[in-house]
């Protein structure tokens, strides 16, 4: 059986470029090295919920039609409308973004991707603040000190501790796997005895023993030799199990406590005891540990973009690091989600300036968040046609913006059925990038990696590239026939 | 003594079953089971006499929606609910974008009662009484 190596994952921002498959009949049977997401994304391609014809409603149903209707359909729609709106982009190939950032133009539209609802406040604040970042590969060989805030990357970049951080092997840090080993049968040696305890089977128990737990402090584990691993979230997740200390803070209380973090790390004192209800003790000491280590990296998520304050808790976290680097060496970035977010803000920053929330209306790329961001769009019911591609914000967006979504002319691209295709007026099916068509994807520290194709796509589906140029080419007829009879 | 109504904080996002479900399919049965969701805390499910899966209405002031109720295993959070993004969560979560196009997915203010009576709707459903079709 063929065995195709050094595959790049298609699923989130690790673009984790080991994957193992074997493919058997035009069909990936097996998935080496891959987490849960990962396999479920390579097994799961071929399965029914996918679109096989392009369909068009007619009388409220969905129905199959040929491919160069529901192009003619497309283009129809979008040479038609005054104020389209072009959303997705961040799980195709950086080839399908440069046609659709081609096609935006043409039509006069507004470009945005799914930053806007993920790191969009990050990229603001960077554009303010500045970032000081490196590259994954310098992390994994040099970072001592690893503090994720607000992302739990069991969750949503499974292999991101495995690949890049506390458990990779380095060249000049060694990996924590075997001390997180050692942490795992301690707290399973306290479980039972904890559980011998209760059942009474322990006659004299020592005093240690009957020590009741409540919020400690930093564990022992921080200061040890080697990489330590922070956590900072608003609720104990899987990889707040796996740190070597985890801090519980209030929701929406993250700009507090990182501000109390830099006044720490300045040698300042604060007046109170918590800030929080994190005591200031624990606070110290996590400030300590910034200060004392040779190269820092704070990995932050949307649990600091989404929460009260968004683009001004990047600002604080970014000042933080900017602090930590008179007193060492650290660096900052953040947590892209989808595997080709980061090529949709250097695709669309090359081709027209700006990252995201592209308005090419006036004829001349303008960029003004808040005003040009899909949301507030649709929200301020402006738009009056959409096409949406490689995303599902049917499932993404609040109601209130999805409603108006579903009120005017949609289309939508897409492999799968999902909860967008569902209410789509214009549904193509396509083929899966990274799978069924090759391409580039930019990882979330901007390197850019190849995707490979590893399987013919089925009869009759393009890729989105294929299905964008054709729409282009639609859209400049209609435009042409338009002027002549004119 | 059992409560009606509990005020919490809502929170959305991802966990390692919605990121399997949606990478299976967005019409797939683990999509559904990891999306219909939302994690409460055990004290929290005590207050309101609810057991594991049993179906409750989360309300914010931008609508309700029916999920069912799991207890949280890994730690205490008070006062804290969790629904994974999807559908579900985007009935109730907040529009306000703070004028930079980014919704408030987390940190909601949000009230939770048992709702047993009321089905759990399919997304197919969900999206058919939400929007219409």
């Amino acid at each position: 059986m063929p065995i195709v190596n050094a595959v790049t994952c298609p699923v989130c921002g690790c673009l984790c470029d080991d994957i193992e498959l074997t493919v058997e009949n035009n069909e990936v049977v097996k998935v080496k090295n891959g987490c849960a997401i990962c396999e479920s994304k390579f097994l799961g391609y071929k399965s029914e919920h996918r679109t096989r014809k392009p369909l068009i409603r007619k009388n409220g149903e969905l129905v199959e039609v040929p491919l160069e209707e529901a192009i003619h359909k497309a283009a129809e729609i979008l040479a038609n409308a005054n104020y389209p709106i072009l959303y997705g982009w961040s799980s195709t190939s950086c080839e399908a973004q440069r046609v659709g950032v081609e096609l935006t133009e043409e039509i006069g539209g507004v470009l945005d991707n799914t930053s806007v609802v993920c790191h969009g406040p990050s990229i603001l604040s960077i554009q303010e603040v500045g970032i000081p970042s490196c590259t994954l590969g310098q992390i994994r060989h040099r970072a001592d000190l690893i503090i994720y805030w607000g992302c739990d990357p069991w969750s949503a970049h499974p292999r991101h501790l495995e690949r890049y951080t506390t458990f990779t092997e380095g060249r000049f840090e060694k990996s924590d796997w075997k001390g997180y080993l050692q942490k795992v049968k301690a707290a399973a040696g306290k479980k039972k005895i904890k559980s011998a305890l209760r059942r009474g089977v322990v006659k004299h128990p020592s005093e240690h023993m009957l020590k009741p737990e409540t919020m400690s402090g930093p564990p022992p584990t921080m200061m040890k030799e080697g990489r330590k691993l922070i956590i900072v979230d608003v609720r104990k997740t899987m990889s707040a199990e796996i740190a070597d200390y985890f801090i519980q803070v209030e929701p929406n209380k993250d700009y507090e406590v990182m501000q109390a973090l830099r006044a720490l790390i300045r040698d300042q004192e604060l007046d109170v005891d918590k800030v929080d209800g994190v005591p200031v003790e624990y606070l110290e000491e996590v400030a300590d540990a910034m200060v004392r280590c040779e190269f820092g990296i704070l990995f932050f998520g949307l649990g600091l973009t989404m929460s009260a304050g968004k683009l001004r808790n990047i600002d604080v976290a970014i000042s933080l690091v900017r602090d930590l680097n008179m007193r060492t060496k650290f660096a900052i970035m953040p947590m892209r989600g989808h595997f080709n977010v980061t090529g949709a803000n250097v695709v669309f920053t090359w081709q027209s300036g700006y990252p995201y929330a592209v308005d090419f209306s006036l004829g001349y790329p303008r960029y003004n968040p808040g005003e040009t961001t899909v949301m507030d769009i649709l929200l301020r019911k402006e738009s009056d046609a959409s096409l949406v591609i490689a995303s599902d914000p049917a499932a993404n967006f609040p109601r209130k913006a999805v409603e108006h979504l579903v009120k005017t002319p949609l289309i939508v691209i897409d492999p799968h059925m999902n909860a967008t295709a569902l209410m789509g007026d214009v549904v193509f099916p396509s083929a899966f990038v990274g799978i069924e068509v090759g391409g580039t994807a930019y990882r979330m520290d901007h390197v850019p990696l190849p995707l490979k194709k590893v399987v013919e796509p089925p009869e009759g589906i393009l890729t989105d590239e294929e299905i964008l140029k054709r729409i282009l080419e639609e859209v400049r007829t209609i435009k042409s026939k338009k002027t002549e009879s004119s | 003594m059992v409560e009606e109504k509990l005020r919490v904080t809502l929170l959305t996002g991802r966990t390692i079953e919605q990121g399997v479900g949606k990478e299976r399919g967005k019409g797939s049965k683990e999509y559904f089971e990891a999306v219909s969701m939302c994690y409460m805390d055990a004290g929290d499910m005590k207050k309101l006499g609810i057991k594991n899966n049993t179906n409750i209405l989360v309300s914010t002031e931008n609508g309700s929606v029916v999920v069912k109720a799991v207890k949280y295993p890994r730690a205490a959070t008070p006062g804290i609910i969790y629904i994974p993004y999807g559908p579900w969560a985007n009935v109730i979560c907040s529009n306000k974008t703070s004028s930079i196009g980014m919704p408030s997915f987390k940190g909601t203010p949000a009230e939770v009662e048992p709702a047993r009576d009321k089905p759990l709707l399919t997304m197919k459903e969900l999206l058919k009484s939400e929007f219409g079709r």
